[in-house]
């Protein structure tokens, strides 16, 4: 599998006024799934068009292995995409369906129908062959139109944008095994766009986060929600999004509303910084290890079954902690809080500058 | 113990049908009574306002065997036939190489294409009928300058038939032309964008992308145009009057001489009535099969 290139590729619908898609480079790897998580708008659509060529760049060049693919036209390029809704030719048959792009490129019958035959049975399609495509469900009508995409020879690369939006919840699941199944299988690269982050965690081997028009991180599902480079990818991966406090840098010592919560990592020059630090690695109580001395006044508490969602008032900026079912606290009193050693971190500009460390320096304490 | 609800009673309701007398009332006025009136006529034979008997359904007999409303039928018949077949396939040819986006370039079209719509029937008539003048008129006059070509519309049959066709292509194509660009502006655009990765060519891509969304409209448009083409009056009317002879004498030209020309009400009414039957039923048969194809 090829890997798929893009050389400082960037798009603006306006002349150059704003970019949808700021010049990035970035190259997509062969045989590995990709998820493109972003919110509405931020580019996802735009970037997976012109990898197919339905948009050509404002900028920038395009690389399918050492084949520069820029000005090559869609039909050329090879790849399959499915779109948010069905895409299907709803007066054929589920087979002309998927022979369609087959004898528009004037293979042979019997090559066609071997070639149809084959995904059919890939996708689970063989009991479905003769139906017209319309009087499916959307669910296996998505999977026709992944078909269509996969019964071409060499296929450079698989896009899927939002393929689930219209499929039952209760079938999304099945659907997306039946996709990583398809993966595994053919080895095709993956880009599946998507604004969900259970779909984009559970799906990739990797997973691009995009805002506004750039991407922001990108790595294994793990890596964005344990250590998120960027403020956006704290907000936006986990749920509730990571916590934010203005904080000051001064002397090394990182201050919270004065209180001096722990030593920044690094050498970084003194001045405000925000300090980042999910729910999940916040603690109520006295005692525990990890960066203490910041104390939350509750002001409510969310009980969602399996734990609880503390809110609280740091200093007067809110703050959620995620705690066992049942926690013992009350709406107005102070708490202490303590977060979790090396999982509290400093931003500037929204970018990820450094970690928080204890007070006294020691690892561990 | 179980308890057993009674059941829910619908409560019927009649008072709605007060808000249905309105157009009880207008349809009756302007439709029903004057065509009753026109049933009475086809079952009688007047001489004079106060001098009728009744002929039961003479009338209709003789309308149905008279030569002349035979050849009008089918020359009405044809016509339509042939504007079917010229404007409905034009029309979604014109249609589908309008521009689909661009902020000038769209009105403009549209705009250009609907101007005949905006023209009404008899000068319409009046345009094509100097337009097409051999002598005077730019058409007639430039088709006759290709050689070996003799074209006169008041002498010619087949010349009076080509302008009158020609005619209601230029006026009518329009509105076909508007449908089926409704029909295709509202295909999204990921359908275009798979049959580009599809490979499809440009007739594929009509032929398998735009031909099966333009059912809906299209079977507006044949309807309209069936209905509009077999009813033509006022064109044919200005241009050749129903000649040379009887070439383009359709079932309206006709059915005015009898009524308003010859003024024979009893024929007049039952001609009428049985041309009013005509369009219906073709009508529901074009919708019936239209319809039923799509399923």
């Amino acid at each position: 599998m090829t890997d798929i290139r893009l050389e400082g590729v960037g798009h603006s619908y306006d002349g150059g006024r704003t970019w949808a898609l700021r010049p990035t480079t970035w190259t997509w790897r062969g045989s590995r799934a990709y998820a493109l998580l972003g919110p509405s708008g931020c580019g996802k659509t735009t970037l997976l068009n012109i990898v197919s060529g339905l948009l050509s760049p404002t900028t920038g060049r395009i690389w399918f292995g050492d084949r520069d693919v820029t000005g090559v036209p869609t039909a050329g390029r090879n790849i399959a995409q499915v779109f948010q809704f069905p895409v299907l030719y709803e007066e054929m048959s589920v087979y002309d369906n998927l022979a369609f792009p087959l004898r528009n490129r004037g293979l042979g019958r019997a090559e066609t129908d071997r070639r149809v035959r084959e995904v059919s049975r890939l996708l689970g399609l063989d009991e479905h062959l003769r139906r017209r495509s319309r009087r499916l469900d959307p669910g296996r009508q998505q999977i026709v139109a992944l078909g269509r995409g996969l019964v071409r020879p060499d296929v450079a690369a698989v896009l899927l944008d939002e393929p689930l939006t219209v499929v039952d919840p209760a079938v999304k699941w099945a659907l997306r095994s039946k996709l990583k199944e398809i993966h595994r299988d053919t080895g095709h690269t993956l880009i599946y766009v998507t604004h969900d982050q259970t779909e984009a965690l559970t799906f990739a081997d990797e997973v691009v986060v995009l805002n506004e028009g750039r991407i922001v991180q990108a790595g294994e599902p793990g890596e964005l929600f344990l250590s998120p480079a960027h403020e956006f990818v704290g907000h936006f991966i986990g749920s509730p999004g990571m916590n934010v406090l203005p904080g000051e840098l001064a002397g090394g010592v990182v201050r919270v509303g004065g209180t001096a919560l722990g030593r920044a990592s690094g050498d970084l020059p003194p001045g405000p910084v925000r300090v980042g630090v999910r729910p999940e690695f916040v603690r109520l109580g006295a005692g525990h290890g990890g960066l203490n001395g910041l104390t939350g006044r509750v002001t409510g508490v969310d009980r969602m079954g399996a734990y609880d969602l503390v809110h609280a008032a740091v200093d007067g900026h809110p703050l959620v902690v995620r705690a066992e079912a049942g926690a013992a606290v009350t709406v107005g009193e102070a708490e202490p809080l303590s977060f979790a050693e090396g999982r509290a971190f400093l931003f500037r500009d929204a970018v990820r500058c450094g970690v928080v460390e204890p007070l006294d320096g020691r690892p561990g304490a | 113990m179980s308890e057993k609800r009674p059941p829910e009673v619908k409560r019927r309701d009649n008072r709605a049908w007060w808000l249905v007398l309105p157009v009880v009332l207008s349809v009756a006025f302007t439709a029903v009574i004057p065509l009753m009136t026109v049933v009475n006529y086809s079952v009688q034979d007047v001489f004079s306002p106060n001098d009728r008997i009744f002929v039961g359904l003479e009338w209709f007999r003789d309308v149905t065997r008279d030569p002349e409303v035979r050849a009008a039928f089918g020359r009405t018949l044809l016509f339509s036939a042939q504007v079917l077949l010229v404007e409905i396939p034009l029309g979604v040819a014109i249609a589908a190489t309008m521009p689909r986006h661009g902020r000038v370039a769209v009105p403009a079209a549209l705009v250009v294409v609907a101007l005949p719509l905006l023209i009404p029937w008899n000068v319409v008539g009046t345009i094509w009928q100097i337009f097409a003048r051999p002598d005077i008129g730019l058409g007639g006059w430039a088709v006759n300058r290709v050689p070996g070509v003799n074209f006169n519309y008041t002498l010619d049959a087949t010349d009076a038939w080509i302008t009158v066709l020609v005619m209601d292509v230029w006026h009518w194509t329009p509105l076909v032309a508007l449908l089926a660009y409704a029909g295709l502006r509202s295909i999204p655009d990921p359908y275009f964008q798979a049959a580009q990765i599809d490979g499809a060519s440009a007739w594929a891509t009509f032929r398998h992308v735009q031909l099966p969304r333009l059912r809906g409209v299209l079977t507006i448009a044949i309807l309209l145009r069936f209905m509009d083409s077999f009813m033509i009056y006022t064109e044919p009317f200005v241009v050749t009057g129903g000649g040379p002879g009887n070439a383009t004498s359709f079932l309206s030209i006709l059915l005015s001489k009898i009524a308003v020309g010859q003024f024979d009400l009893g024929p007049a009414g039952a001609f009428s009535l049985l041309y009013f039957l005509v369009v219906q039923i073709a009508c529901y048969v074009f919708f019936t099969v239209l319809t039923r194809s799509g399923r």
